[in-house]
């Protein structure tokens, strides 16, 4: 070719080399479209899921969150802070529904209902919207919905200001549903200062964590304490079930003080007159002996039967957010399994699994799991999700239920429950004072779970459990039906009205 | 193409027999099609954000539209016979920019960058307007080469007197305007580098070894092609503008294999990049960290500090999908610093998707496209060879900047032709259009039926 040899100008074929180079320019811009459609299609994905991608978050906040409603009635709402991260949660009266809500925060995330509802409460939920497919088309926001509680605002209300501030839990049954009336957790916090991203909402987080007082801990279903004398409406239960008990009035062959099997220690009562003390009056005044004893012929298969039965060591209950399980220890000689009747040794119960107790023994021995949202509504307020089936399981028997209510009713009418009587209705309970620490040198534990109903009404309409960690020091049975009793009394009265 | 070149050679032509269409109809279609959709887009931004029409609409449509129609008129009277698509092209492209640019200033109130964009665009049109008024022929170029040379130099030391903005001396700032004299010396080199090949192709076409089967030039030779990477590298290293020395460099190769068609000065040129590449890459931290980041994008948020700019990139390109958010939806915003200028393509990706994105591209393509044709219909050489150098300048930066903001290639500085925020860009842009549009004016009016060589 002549081109490589000597030429003259203008016969060189330019045009060719123009469109090799047009070529080469032009796969340069086929390259941009080619990687262009591998980041916005092909990996798009990845990127999109990278936790360092703020848009998800941006997106999540850039509506106002659902609401969760006791009653009728918002206890959230949000704010529009015009900031990146749009809304923020806000909280009515946020220390008092801190258990139940917890919090919804930009920068610490979510826990509790705001965890548990927040598919719903964040709009991400499917189920939201009323034409998916529609949806993904156009890529609107779907209006988030709400979570609808089963909470009694009346309770609520009245356990908070009946801890008035003091370290404790109340939780309330309706116990021929389960629904969750009341759960409470004293001190609480407000969890709207934790809803923003600032420097305060770190300070408040840290001040929080650090608190020594712990308000963030949800006590009512978080945290187990020894139940102490509560325990002993479970003890009773499984005695009477069994047959080792049969007669609520019969002596029973019970020694005071009781030697604990195989060892020299004694068990001693705080009560008098515990000697073969027939079960009523030993429940009425809590005789250690007594039950220690009853539970040792009961024996550990049927103590932890019993105890299972009532919710003790159930890791799953989900109401929706996990509850602490409970403890019965299975592993125990027999002076571990008569401290662990009588509700210390490893048995920890949560101020809810007590209501557990005390509802199931006010629905004629079945229990119904308890749960706390009643629905989940659109934003329009259709229903998206009812509450659910919630299953019904037989504690004991109807008969044994009916006998321990008798026996619940005694201690409130006579015995170290009086403060929690209410006039007009029949109330039944049982006081606890569990002793911890090194030594049980710690200011004791004061219990008191309990059920109530009005003259003219079939079956109790609530289960209470109540726990007081700083009650008085004035040690004794006295504590617990003195600083617990009257807490559960106010929640009672909330329910019934009276 | 080689039997029709004897009887081209014999030029001069005649004069052709039948002429070619003028087109001016179609271009002025055209722009008005390009107006609107940049008003649609100035009023999706507003609809998207505040759900109303932005009240500057009308003024910004209106404004727009007097600038290409002074444009156009200009045209028609003295480039009959230009290219059509060349100007609605910039309009819309430079439209395009504005929306983009007045989107994201809706993110940030304290910082309104869309303003002074319109002074600087309604500059750059003014620009267009006299080149195209009173250059009456591209040829007069060739006359002021050195000149051209000297002040493209000249505009590239300048900022060295000035002090580095964001790790890159290539602004100068006077009474409040930064201004990038390198995106004028972009033009000011084209030309040059066009006049010098068109003089002396024959000699550098005399090839010397060959090896398997590529020609390499003498030695002799080397000469021009071993200052003009000199003068690349000393960019890089004194300026730290890593974007307009590959920017320059490309574009001489380019031009050489145009001029000479040895491909032998493409390895050449290659093996002189790549050793500049290695030795600054090696030297320069901050050289050296944009290809760090482009090979591990996301070593910042591995390493807790969260997501760098290019990253925030490709998650806003990531966002976009195939249909994109919509005009002022996306979060771009995100990415910091020069999500107007340099990182601008990430929101027309993230927004406008990757339909979006492509037609953006596809229109650069066109520019690019149309730059080549004619110079390819043009017979002699320096004019072919500005027009190539002109349309390989928007290509290169196209590719440079896009692909570095998609993570093809590491991130350089770069300004997206007529899309990003910088007033010396859309002046120089806008330069570059009157520039190709004259020449393809000379093309189309000499045309004669036939294709050149």
């Amino acid at each position: 070719m002549s081109e490589y040899g000597g030429f003259h100008e203008g016969e060189r074929p330019m045009a060719r080399y123009i469109r090799h180079a047009c070529a080469f320019c032009t796969l340069l811009l086929a390259a941009l479209l080619v990687n262009a459609a591998r980041v916005q299609v092909v990996q798009s994905g990845l990127y999109d899921d990278n936790p360092a991608n703020r848009r998800a978050t941006i997106a999540r906040y850039g509506q106002p969150r659902g609401d969760i409603l006791v009653g009728d009635e918002p206890v959230t709402g949000s704010v529009d802070t015009g900031e990146q991260l749009r809304y923020e949660r806000a909280y009515k009266n946020g220390p008092l529904y801190a258990p139940v809500t917890g919090f919804a925060s930009q920068s610490y995330g979510t826990t509790f209902l705001e965890h548990a509802g927040d598919g719903v409460l964040s709009g991400t939920d499917p189920a939201l919207s009323p034409l998916p497919v529609w949806n993904d088309v156009t890529r609107g926001p779907v209006p988030a919905g709400n979570v609808v509680t089963t909470l009694h605002r009346g309770a609520q209300e009245a356990a908070y200001r009946a801890l008035a501030g003091r370290k404790g839990a109340v939780a309330a049954i309706e116990p021929a549903t389960g629904r969750i009336l009341a759960l409470v957790s004293s001190p609480s916090y407000d969890p709207g200062e934790l809803s923003g991203n600032g420097e305060a909402v770190t300070s408040a987080w840290a001040r929080l964590n650090h608190d020594p007082e712990k308000p963030m801990l949800n006590r009512a279903v978080r945290q187990t304490y020894p139940p102490g004398s509560t325990f002993k409406v479970v003890t009773a239960a499984a005695a009477l079930d069994a047959g080792v008990a049969t007669d609520l009035d019969a002596r029973t062959d019970s020694p005071d003080p009781y030697r604990l099997p195989g060892t020299t220690t004694r068990l001693t009562n705080e009560a008098d007159d515990c000697r073969d003390a027939s079960l009523r009056s030993a429940f009425e005044w809590s005789c250690n002996t007594v039950f220690a004893k009853l539970g040792v012929d009961v024996g550990v298969k049927g103590m932890v039967a019993t105890a299972g039965a009532f919710g003790f060591n159930d890791a799953g209950l989900r109401i929706p957010f996990s509850v602490a399980p409970s403890t019965f220890d299975a592993h125990v000689d027999k002076a571990q399994l008569a401290l662990s009747s009588i509700g210390q040794y490893n048995t920890r119960a949560t101020p809810l699994q007590m209501a557990m107790v005390a509802s199931a023994v006010a629905s004629g021995g079945q229990l119904r799991s308890p749960y706390l949202v009643d629905r989940t509504t659109r934003h329009s307020g259709e229903t998206v999700a009812g509450s659910g089936t919630h299953p019904v399981r037989q504690v004991m028997k109807p008969s044994t239920a009916a006998r321990l209510k008798e026996l619940m009713a005694d201690v409130v009418r006579e015995g170290t429950g009086t403060q929690a009587a209410i006039p007009g209705a029949l109330v039944g309970g049982k006081t606890g004072t569990a002793q911890h620490g090194v030594g049980n040198a710690g200011v004791p534990y004061a219990w008191f779970v309990s059920w109530a109903q009005t003259e003219n009404s079939l079956e109790p309409q609530v289960a209470v459990a109540v726990v007081v960690e700083d009650a008085s020091a004035d040690r004794g049975e006295i504590s617990g039906g003195g600083d617990a009793a009257p807490i559960a009394r106010d929640v009672m009265r909330a329910v019934l009205g009276r | 193409m080689t039997k029709a070149g004897t009887t081209v050679a014999a030029a001069p032509t005649p004069a052709p027999a039948v002429r070619l269409p003028r087109r001016r109809g179609i271009e002025l279609a055209l722009i008005l099609l390009a107006v609107l959709l940049s008003v649609y887009g100035y009023c999706a931004v507003g609809l998207a954000r505040t759900g109303t029409v932005p009240p500057g609409a009308a003024g910004y449509g209106a404004g727009l539209a007097v600038l290409a129609l002074c444009a156009h008129l200009a045209v028609r009277i003295r480039a009959p016979y230009a290219d059509p698509l060349f100007l609605p092209i910039g309009v819309l492209l430079n439209g395009l920019g504005l929306v983009l640019i007045y989107r994201l200033d809706r993110e940030t109130p304290a910082d309104q960058a869309a303003p002074a964009q319109l002074v600087w665009s309604t500059l750059g049109v003014g620009l267009f307007i006299a080149v195209v008024l009173v250059l009456r022929d591209h040829r007069v170029l060739q006359r002021y080469s050195y000149v051209c040379v000297v002040a493209a130099l000249g505009l590239l030391a300048l900022p060295i007197l000035f002090p580095a903005v964001n790790g890159a001396r290539i602004w100068i700032r006077i009474a409040g305007f930064s201004i990038q004299p390198g995106e004028f010396a972009k033009v000011l080199l084209a030309v040059f580098f066009a006049a010098y090949l068109a003089a002396n192709r024959s000699a550098l076409a005399y090839t010397g070894r060959r090896l398997w089967r590529l020609q390499f030039p003498t030695g002799r030779v080397l000469g021009p092609i071993v200052t003009i990477w000199l003068l690349s590298v000393g960019v890089l290293v004194l300026e730290r503008d890593l974007g307009t020395s590959l920017l320059f460099f490309g574009l001489f190769v380019v031009l050489l294999y145009v001029a000479t068609g040895r491909t032998g000065w493409i390895a050449v040129g290659l093996l002189l990049a790549v050793l500049g590449a290695v030795a600054v890459g090696r030297l320069e931290p901050h050289v050296n960290q944009r290809i760090e980041d482009w090979l591990h994008p996301f070593a910042t948020i591995e390493a807790g500090q969260g997501p760098n700019q290019l990253s925030q990139s490709l998650f806003a390109f990531a966002a976009g999908g195939v249909f994109g958010t919509g005009l002022g939806l996306g979060h771009s915003i995100l990415i910091g610093f020069a999500t107007k200028s340099d990182f601008i393509l990430a929101t027309a990706g993230e927004e406008l998707g990757l339909a979006g994105l492509a037609a953006v591209i596809l229109l650069y393509a066109l520019l690019v496209e149309r730059g080549y044709r004619a110079g390819r219909a043009l017979r002699e050489p320096f004019g072919r060879l500005l027009a190539v150098g002109l349309a390989s300048i928007l290509a290169l930066q196209v590719f440079v900047i896009a692909g570095g903001v998609t993570g093809l290639i590491p991130l350089t500085g770069m300004a997206m032709p007529f899309l990003a925020q910088g007033g010396s860009s859309v002046v120089t842009n806008w330069a570059i259009v009157a520039l190709l549009i004259r020449v393809s004016d000379s093309a189309r009016s000499q045309y004669d039926g036939r294709e050149a060589l």
